[in-house]
């Protein structure tokens, strides 16, 4: 579904992306983790056509769409969320979302759509709200459905669970897990290790822009590499022996 | 928790949401004030019958064409230009240079004008979006484009440089002149009602709605798969074309144009003022700005007498108050439903 | 052939007049830069204000006998005043966090000073003659008048002033470090606002200097300022916004353009020049031609 073939974006000096390649089935839920800093979001800007990559290659469904303007991309079925939240200021929750139905609708039965998908993420009741009156976790749940009233083939989800609180978790998860029996490839960027381990068939982890582990959540956490990006050299040491 | 609907069924309206109802009726109460407010301003002449109240209305309705147009690309749009004169101007100057050089009656020049003030809306949408330009560097492009036609005006044989251009004097409605108030009254209703109606589109369309996400977030409008540099261009042509409309407009009504008149900063300025003061991407925003800002200069004249440039000083106090005060316009006094309206 | 000639006698007057007026333009366009630079903001009445001053030192000429330079005491202080309280208490309230609130409420500025100026002056164009105006000097068969010469070492003088002001002092350190960072130096207890105020004063304050220098060789009446507000945002783009050495450069070089374009195309045509730069380095260069790319 999507492939990265060594994709590397350099910021000023600094790589964001180093030479990246992935490989993402159709139908499996992957997950991008990594520390702060590692370049995750700027592999989801790659990804969506926002950042041009200096190097490499971004195919998707078996076409090159390397350099790609973001609204083409989109079109072509991989749709993203943003991990800041960026609803249309001053609209309606149901006009936020028939804006990412209309794509191939009227604008009566994109705003019928949206309705539907609404309900479908949980935000039934405040369709005539305006976007900024809802709490974060609304808020995430509209970046959700705006990006799924787009019928994407493959959805990036960038952080959808970060700033909800545990109940919250527990209801955003299985509309995850529905939206890919649904039909929809899904990769998210995420920090909430008990959803990528409930989740994830695949996971890929990123450290100083570059990937050192690929895998099973289970495996890529036993992963001594890994535990070192994350805590600091030496952790999977320190971890392994018995106190 | 919530379970899926399946998706690809439309609800029938008896069971649809509230929130969805309404929207999906916007248009229809959108055409329908619209026509009430259509029928009752025909039927002003019947009432009002002193000239001077007549030509009172003619201008606000002309203002209101201008802050229309302004406000496609403004209110709609959220991109402010300081030059819309440069739509103006050349709208103007194409009717006026039909006429005076090839002898075409004026209709031609209003469907020219319309035409040619599209395609340098297109072009300047084009050469600025397409650039990444935005905010305030965007006002600044479109100041400096309608000051380079006004000295191009000025400065070239074919416009009458700085001496301006007549047009002759000419009865009749193909020619776009009337003899009596009542028939500029109704060439002005007819225009700003096209533009109310083109603004009720945008408001109510796939197109508008598109604007609008690009407006509010850009980068969002593009995850979604909008193409936001080919809707500002889009944008900026329909609001140039409408503002050239204008400049036709005041070419059949003055009878005479000059580069400082017509390119100059006032008209800009006009354009953009009664949006900001009637409300922001509302359709009836220009229309309650131009109403309200004639009566204030009106009653700024009586009390003042004679003293335009006060009036005019009084137009910087009233943009400076409304920003600092009032962003969201007098239209948006009202309730929160009148958001949809 | 005889034109070409006919040309290349009048290229170095054009030059030197070019440079002269180019010196002004920096100055004005160094207030203006100053305040992109630190505000982020586009001050729209900067021409305005500059007209403002303009008549100040007219006043004070006419009334009182003042003569132009002597007004820089009287002048620059002043504008510094007004500028210090337009952002505190016109300005700053209406931003509500959006940049075109803040060109609006200066394009509000800017028509309520010009249509009072038109009120209370009248639109007629008004010079000043002092016992100098007509004192001419020869530079290498360049004929400039001495208010000229003046006008040009004046505003250097100024430009230097307003660096060292920047570099050496309390109040331009402060003025830096808001620029770079106005969070951080809310943090650090740099009363954010008064640098504010203080940097719009500044920018001002190079209006009035700008005025009196500019007066003895110019002219002012209620709409001087629209030529002046378009030369120096053009002057602002080609030197990078917020750059001074950049101002500096691009006042001169705009000052130098304006004039061949005036020999090569004509008085009316040659002021096209200084827009087509400006809209060409807008789309192309935004950073300028002398600032980074972003």
């Amino acid at each position: 579904m999507l492939e990265l073939k060594d994709v590397s974006k350099r910021f000023g000096g600094l790589a964001a992306v180093d030479s990246v390649s992935l490989v993402l089935q159709e139908g499996r839920i992957g997950a991008l983790i990594g520390p702060n800093g590692a370049g995750k979001t700027t592999c989801f800007g790659l990804m969506s056509g926002f950042i041009r990559p200096d190097q490499g290659q971004v195919v998707f469904c078996g076409r090159d769409i390397t350099g790609w303007p973001a609204h083409q991309v989109s079109r072509e079925g991989l749709v993203r969320t943003f991990q800041i939240v960026q609803p249309f200021t001053g609209q309606s929750v149901l006009e936020n979302i028939a804006v990412g139905a209309q794509r191939r609708r009227s604008r009566g039965a994109a705003i019928a759509f949206a309705a539907e998908v609404a309900a479908r993420v949980g935000l039934g009741e405040e369709l005539a709200k305006p976007a900024e009156s809802l709490p974060i976790a609304g808020r995430k749940r509209l970046e959700l459905a705006r990006a799924l009233a787009a019928e994407p083939r493959l959805l990036l989800l960038d952080e959808v669970l970060a700033g909800l609180n545990p109940a919250e978790i527990a209801e955003v998860v299985p509309l995850i897990e529905s939206i890919r029996a649904g039909g929809t490839t899904v990769l998210m960027i995420e920090h909430v290790m008990q959803a990528v381990m409930s989740l994830a068939d695949e996971v890929w982890v990123l450290a100083h822009g570059s990937l050192i582990a690929a895998g099973t959540p289970e495996a890529v956490t036993r992963d001594p590499a890994v535990i070192e990006a994350y805590l600091g050299p030496g952790a999977a040491a320190r971890l392994a022996q018995p106190t | 928790m919530h379970t899926p609907a399946p998706i690809g069924r439309t609800p029938a309206a008896a069971d649809a949401p509230p929130a969805v109802v309404h929207l999906l009726g916007g248009t229809r109460r959108s055409i329908r004030l619209l026509g009430l407010i259509g029928m009752a301003l025909a039927c002003a002449p019947l009432v009002v019958r002193s000239e001077f109240h007549l030509t009172f209305m003619t201008l606000a309705l002309y203002s209101t064409l201008l802050g229309s147009a302004w406000n496609i690309l403004g209110g709609f749009g959220g991109q402010y230009s300081f030059g819309h004169a440069v739509f103006f101007g050349l709208g103007a100057y194409t009717g006026a240079i039909l006429q005076v050089h090839a002898g075409l009656p004026a209709w031609t020049g209003l469907l020219a004008g319309s035409a040619i003030g599209g395609a340098a809306g297109a072009a300047l949408g084009a050469i600025s979006f397409r650039y990444g330009l935005r905010g305030s560097y965007f006002a600044l492009v479109t100041l400096a484009m309608a000051e380079v036609f006004r000295i191009i005006a000025n400065s070239v044989p074919f416009t009458g440089a700085g001496v301006g251009m007549m047009i002759e004097l000419r009865s009749g409605p193909a020619d776009l002149q009337f003899e009596s108030r009542q028939g500029y009254y109704y060439f002005a209703l007819a225009l700003a009602l096209v533009a109310l109606a083109v603004s009720s589109w945008v408001r109510h369309s796939r197109f508008g709605a598109a604007l609008a996400a690009v407006r509010d977030n850009e980068d969002a409008a593009r995850a979604l798969g909008i193409d936001a540099t080919r809707i500002k261009v889009a944008a900026t042509a329909l609001s140039g074309s409408l503002m050239a409309a204008g400049g036709v407009f005041y070419l059949q009504y003055f009878h005479y144009i000059d580069p400082m008149l017509v390119f100059g900063p006032a008209v800009s300025v006009e354009a953009l003022l009664g949006p900001i003061v009637g409300g922001l991407g509302t359709v009836l925003g220009p229309l309650i700005g131009a109403f309200a800002l004639a009566l204030v200069s009106q009653v700024a004249t009586q009390a003042l007498g004679q003293a335009p440039a006060l009036s005019m000083a009084l137009y910087g106090v009233i943009l400076i108050v409304m920003v600092t005060f009032l962003p969201r316009g007098l239209g948006r006094l009202r309730l929160r439903r009148g958001r949809h309206a | 052939m005889i034109d070409s000639a006919l040309i290349g006698a009048a290229l170095w007057p054009a030059l030197v007049n070019g440079l002269t007026m180019g010196a002004i333009y920096a100055l004005i366009a160094l207030g203006l830069t100053l305040i992109y630079g630190v505000l982020h903001i586009i001050n729209f009445a900067h021409g305005s204000l500059l007209m403002v001053a303009l008549y100040a030192v007219l006043v004070l000429f006419e009334r009182l006998g003042i003569d132009p330079y002597a007004a820089l005491v009287v002048v620059v202080p002043g504008m510094f005043g007004i500028g210090y309280v337009l952002q505190r208490f016109v300005i700053n309230p209406a931003r509500h966090g959006r940049d075109e609130n803040t060109l609006l409420v200066t394009l509000g500025l800017s028509i309520v000073i010009e249509n009072l100026a038109s009120h209370f002056f009248k639109t007629d164009t008004r010079q000043i003659e002092t016992a100098y105006t007509f004192m001419m000097v020869d530079l290498a068969g360049a004929v400039i008048s001495m208010p000229r010469l003046l006008a040009f070492a004046g505003a250097l003088a100024s430009c230097l002033a307003l660096a060292v002001l920047m570099r050496s002092t309390d109040l331009g350190r402060a003025i830096r470090a808001v620029a770079r960072e106005a969070q951080g130096a809310r943090v650090v207890g740099i009363d954010v606002d008064h640098v504010f105020a203080m940097s719009f004063a500044i920018g001002l304050a190079c209006l009035g200097a700008a005025a009196c220098f500019l007066l003895p060789t110019y002219y002012v009446s209620p709409q001087v300022g629209h030529g002046f507000v378009l030369i120096a945002f053009t002057v602002v783009v080609l030197g990078g916004m917020g750059s001074f050495t950049g101002s500096l450069v691009g006042g001169l070089l705009v000052g130098v353009i304006e004039s061949l374009g005036g020999l090569l195309l004509g008085e009316s045509l040659g002021q096209i020049g200084v827009f087509v730069i400006f809209i060409v380095i807008l789309l192309f260069r935004p950073a300028g031609l002398f600032g980074q790319r972003t």
